[in-house]
């Protein structure tokens, strides 16, 4: 009477069905990956190399900008994509950061647990109780804003974030009953992190890598537009918004073209964080369940 | 008599998420409710019974809608009926009591207003008039100080009175069908019994007629009139409690009646003394202490054991017995080392053995393997049924690739499944099968001792009586011993050497089966005896009159 | 039970305040190592450098300075301006009712409409009316606040010329200057926080809604009206007061761009050009400003969650 008979086996990986928004969102990261990647072969002109000495010269088949010059007669085509590679490699960078460490100080915390957690939990909780652009500023003030100090300033912000979610994934994973039985079989700690914890995390970690992505574009954006960001001679999106913003005052008498100088960019940061977020949030919304259908009219 | 229900071919479908396609879980089912009368629901998980229940109000469960057939309640075609129109008939005409009150009341809201809200919602006379119905059936139900009792918020008051008081809102408003849905599956046996009665009463008192929802056949046998099984979505048979429960008809019937243990009263008989003689201890457990959170002064904050001794004969089952809070799973982490005890020692074949995990060597790990009590949970959802058991294998006797799937092979067949079972994931298999897949991991380790901690309770009667089947051949075989922990005296007597009873973190008495079922009984032991449901009409009564 | 409880809380919030004003302390004295030379530039000769540290106190151990500047939060004693020699508290007086009204008004406009849009939504899930609003609201949490601003400017101060691009009030400003001085800033601060608010909102509503207790009321044949308003209201006030205080941080962060943007005379500006120009006394004031009101807020939320469970208002 056993029901002996054999269940299907794990379905083989196919496509997610990600419905149009989703794949145009993956079509947007993947170009502007790309773009990123290959910035120098795609360019018609250096980023830094004044064609022109007028301010916002508008695009005209003569001057061979495409998009028209930006305050110093830069190329604006050309500056937005070097400005690629400059937001989403320091943004990476500092995503990457902020996971390296948040995840191994987060599962550090949530698997010994003890005293060791409460002590690293603490110090985390206080720099969680700024908000991140505050914390931002404080760090920029003391330590300058070279490239690198961004990220690390960005990433470690970040970090104190990811580290919360990866404690508590962590600490979830340790009640259920399957590392109970490992812990009973008299396994290491380092052998339960490595099978029992780290693949059981991963998918929710990499939600949240694509939630962080974002937040570290939107402050390193934000930081630049501040002027407290990327500083020249290079620049990345945010600080291309902050330079050209006097091109507001050409409007007038350029028209409405020479608006793109800061706009663009700021339409460059927005494709990247709403692609992102629309996969995010495709992710998230997988598994809502149902309401009573009564209560809905 | 007139039919007061009558459902004609209902079919409902339901999904999981809102991404998820629907399926179809009620496929067809007809039934009919009598005035005055109580119609049992029974079947296991995923039978449709409760949302064939709710179908009787109109209901459909978020994420299940109607897809076919009629339910006629008195002359109203309910499915048909418009929002406002099902409102009227709720909570008035019929009502119902869930299965969690303490889910089911508003934390929020305090317990009267929660109560008359019923018959308020409907212009069902004055507040006054529903408050002395409310207090009137309170006092009924045997609820202590009624009066004070329904001025308190629900997490004022116990699980049990909760639940009685869950049945005083449904009745406010005089219904004529009470929707009934495993009203008693969350108590504690003890308790059940004293609630199972107040329902009986308020249902027999007030002439509403009832549908019951259960999985339990003994305590069908206490309320219904007539059961009705079901199986899938699909009605297996129907007729009177009488000839359901002794002359069933159906191959599918037959079985849930024949995985209902016998009650543990009638066991006695030709004793077997326990084999093994009383000095051949595997485990002895020596006035052991444990508990959780900061110790102060070498003493946990919240002590959950106390003084506990206990002696494993090697080869036996010992069964340990008690209900939520007994402390009895405790026992089993405190054996296998989870939970080190904060005074007392454990000896493991007459040596003491460490009381943590870390401290233990490999070979003591693997003399004692624990069985969890969530099949769901056991195993690690990313690796295969043989990846699961090969690691055992490979941890303490460092079998090489080869020799591990031989043996992985093997394991399986002793747990009566077929080895292709290796490769698939543990969330494909059903829960019977899970648990066998946790049984062979335990015994990959090639025990002395395995603690199973609860192996039935999340399984259907039938499977869980095959996996007890499975555990008796398994001691047979491989002369292994099991400590079975359980809140199921049945199970336990039916194959247990020895019996541990546990209340409140104390052994309350232990010894052979036959002993502790053997009158006189300790007082603790008597209760539980007394409120094991048999399946036989009248039991309440008898109980209720002793 | 329940005093004791907040007091815990609020002593919990003072301590972090504590440990906050350690964080800025130290991440603007004492790391940088010589404010000093920063602010001279390099040019300054070592005398100048000496004579600059006694002026500003900066040759004393860094405790001492610490607690000085400390206790100086509670008298209004904040130090000078590295960059302008006055007063710190004479400096961001005049701008804390500035950003405060900003602030005020982003969220006064932005909480009652996000969390009506919220409830609205979450009472039709998965209607055309929510699944656009969700929509919606990712692309809204997706732009940075400089676009929504700079596309405000564009359309309003530029093309239309409804509005000014720079927000200036007067000391003797009418309404209605106000008004016409601060639709742009508000807007832009309503976008940031709207969206993100609106989501949990629904979400945690969705959650309430989705407990048995309002499945049994449903099957009560309880009015929706009154599930809605009398069952799961009380028990979801609670999240959507986290919620709310969850989200000012965006606020925090719109004001400091919408400050810079719209060229507003309020303390995340101070703050801004602090920053840029190293004026260490001026950027530890107004964080300590921007931080205070946060951990206020979160203060205030759990209190009030305190407050809404009935577990803990009823005690056994």
């Amino acid at each position: 009477m056993t029901d002996t008979s054999l269940p299907a086996p794990p379905p083989k990986w196919q496509l997610p069905d990600l419905g149009l928004l989703g794949w145009m969102s993956v079509a947007i990261l993947v170009f502007w990956t790309f773009v990123a990647l290959f910035a120098p072969w795609l360019a018609p002109y250096e980023e830094s190399t004044i064609l022109t000495n007028q301010s916002f010269a508008p695009g005209e088949d003569g001057n061979q900008m495409l998009l028209g010059s930006d305050y110093l007669g830069r190329d604006v085509f050309s500056r937005l994509i070097y400005g690629a590679r400059l937001t989403l490699g320091l943004a990476l960078a500092a995503t990457l950061l902020a996971f390296v460490f948040g995840v191994t100080l987060g599962f550090v915390a949530g698997i010994l647990g003890g005293r060791t957690d409460d002590v690293m939990s603490r110090i985390n909780d206080a720099f969680v109780s700024f908000p991140s652009i505050m914390l931002a500023l404080i760090l920029v003030s003391a330590f300058g804003s070279s490239l690198w100090l961004l990220v690390l300033t960005i990433g470690f912000i970040e970090a104190t974030r990811v580290y919360r979610i990866a404690r508590s994934l962590a600490q979830n994973i340790m009640v259920m009953d399957f590392v109970e039985v490992s812990r009973a079989r008299g396994e290491s700690l380092w052998w339960i992190l490595k099978n029992d914890v780290m693949p059981n995390a991963f998918i929710p970690l990499s939600t949240d890598f694509g939630l962080r992505f974002t937040y570290s574009i939107l402050l390193l954006s934000s930081l630049s537009f501040l002027g407290l960001g990327v500083q020249p001679p290079f620049s990345d999106w945010g600080s291309m918004v902050k330079e050209n913003m006097a091109a507001m005052n050409y409007v007038l008498f350029y028209g409405i073209q020479v608006a793109a100088a800061p706009i663009l960019p700021a339409v460059c940061i927005f494709s990247v964080t709403l692609a992102n977020n629309l996969l995010v949030d495709w992710n998230l919304s997988r598994s809502q369940k149902d309401i009573s259908g009564e209560l809905i009219d | 008599m007139t039919a007061l229900l009558r459902v004609n071919g209902l079919r409902i479908e339901g999904r999981r998420n809102t991404r998820a396609p629907y399926s179809e879980i009620v496929r067809g089912v007809s039934l009919q409710v009598d005035r005055g009368e109580v119609l049992a629901l029974i079947g296991e998980s995923g039978a449709g019974k409760s949302t064939i229940a709710l179908a009787s109000m109109g209901y459909a469960k978020p994420g299940c809608r109607f897809s076919g057939g009629e339910v006629m309640f008195d002359d109203l075609s309910v499915l048909d009926l418009s929002l406002e129109q099902k409102r009227a008939i709720r909570g008035v005409r019929i009502s119902y009591v869930a299965q969690s009150a303490a889910a089911s009341f508003n934390a929020s809201l305090r317990l009267d207003d929660q109560i008359t809200e019923v018959s308020l919602a409907h212009g069902f006379g004055t507040r006054a008039e529903a408050e002395e119905r409310m207090v009137d059936l309170a006092r009924r139900m045997q609820l202590p100080d009624p009066e004070h009792i329904v001025r308190k918020y629900p997490h004022q008051v116990s699980g049990g009175q909760l639940q009685r008081l869950m049945a005083v809102m449904a009745m406010n408003a005089r219904p004529d069908l009470l929707v009934l849905d495993e009203p008693t599956t969350a108590l504690d046996v003890t308790t059940q019994v004293e609630v199972l009665a107040a329902f009986k009463d308020t249902i027999r008192d007030s002439g509403a007629a009832a549908i019951y929802v259960t999985h339990d056949l003994a305590v069908v046998a206490q309320v219904a009139d007539r059961i009705h099984v079901l199986l899938g979505g699909e009605t297996v048979e129907e007729g009177t409690v009488e000839e359901i429960l002794h002359n069933p008809q159906e191959p599918y019937t037959k079985r849930l009646m024949a995985a209902v243990r016998p009650p543990p009263k009638h066991c006695s008989g030709g004793a077997v003394a326990g084999n093994g003689a009383a000095s051949d201890l595997v485990i002895d457990v020596r006035g052991v202490d444990a508990g959780y959170g900061k110790k102060i002064d070498g003493s946990p904050a919240v002590k959950i054991l106390h003084d506990i001794s206990i002696e494993i004969p090697r080869g036996s089952v010992v069964g340990v017995i008690g209900e939520s809070g007994s402390g009895k799973s405790t026992l089993a982490r405190v054996i296998s080392g989870l939970l080190p005890p904060s005074a007392g020692e454990i000896r493991l074949d007459g040596e003491a053995l460490p009381g943590d995990v870390k401290s233990r060597s490999r070979d003591q790990l693997r003399r004692i393997q624990i069985v969890m009590q969530m099949p769901d949970v056991a195993f690690n959802p990313l690796k295969t049924v043989g990846e699961a058991l090969e690691r055992p294998l490979e941890f303490y006797l460092q079998m090489d690739a080869e020799r591990r799937r031989t043996r992985v092979a093997e394991l399986l067949r002793m747990v009566e499944l077929p080895p292709e079972f290796a490769t698939r994931r543990p969330q494909a298999l059903s829960g019977g099968q899970k648990q066998r897949v946790n049984l062979a991991r335990a015994l990959a380790a090639e025990p002395e001792v395995i603690l199973c901690d609860e192996v039935t309770s999340a399984l259907d009667t039938v499977v869980g009586a095959q996996i007890i089947d499975l555990l008796k051949k398994l001691q047979t075989e491989t002369g292994v011993t099991f400590v079975f922990i359980s809140h199921d005296l049945s199970t336990i007597a039916s194959f247990a050497d020895k019996v541990v009873v546990m209340y409140g973190g104390e052994v309350m008495e232990q010894g052979p089966t036959e002993e502790i079922l053997t009158p006189p009984h300790h007082d603790y032991t008597q209760l539980l005896l007394n409120s094991v449901p048999e399946m036989r009409v009248g039991w309440l009564e008898e109980v209720r009159n002793a | 039970m329940l005093g004791m409880l907040i007091l815990r809380r609020i002593a919990l919030g003072l301590a972090t305040l504590f440990i906050v004003s350690l964080i800025v302390f130290a991440g603007t004295e004492v790391l940088p190592g010589d404010v000093a030379a920063a602010v001279l530039g390099q040019g300054a000769t070592p005398e100048t450098l000496a004579a600059y540290r006694a002026e500003m106190n900066l040759d004393r151990p860094a405790y001492e300075r610490y607690a000085e500047w400390f206790f100086g939060l509670f008298t209004g004693d904040l130090g000078n301006s590295l960059a302008t020699q006055r007063p710190v508290a004479d400096i961001i007086a005049p701008r804390l009712p500035k950003t405060l009204m900003l602030g005020g008004f982003a969220a006064l406009f932005a909480v009652p409409l996000a969390v009506g849009l919220g409830l609205y939504a979450a009472m039709r899930p998965g209607s055309w009316f929510d699944r656009s609003l969700t929509t919606g609201s990712i692309a809204v949490v997706s732009a940075p606040e400089f676009l929504v601003a700079t596309l405000l400017v564009l359309a309003f101060a530029v093309e239309l010329r409804w509005l000014p691009a720079i927000a200036r009030i007067s000391t003797d400003a009418g309404f209605w200057e106000i008004v016409v001085a601060l639709t742009m800033p508000v807007l832009t601060l309503t976008a940031a926080v709207l969206a993100p608010m609106m989501r949990m909102t629904r979400s945690a509503i969705l959650n309430v809604l989705s407990q048995p207790s309002i499945e049994m009321a449903i099957l009560k044949g309880v009015p929706r009206r009154t599930i809605i308003l009398k069952h799961a209201l009380p028990n979801a006030i609670a999240p959507i007061i986290n919620v709310i205080a969850v989200n000012l941080a965006y606020i925090i962060g719109g004001v400091l761009v919408v400050e810079t943007i719209f060229s507003y005379s309020g303390v995340a500006k101070l703050m801004v050009d602090g920053v840029a120009s190293r004026d260490i006394p001026v950027v530890q004031a107004c964080a300590m400003f921007f931080c205070a009101i946060y951990i206020l807020f979160n203060l205030m939320a759990d209190v009030v969650s305190i407050l809404a469970n009935p577990r803990l208002r009823h005690a056994k």
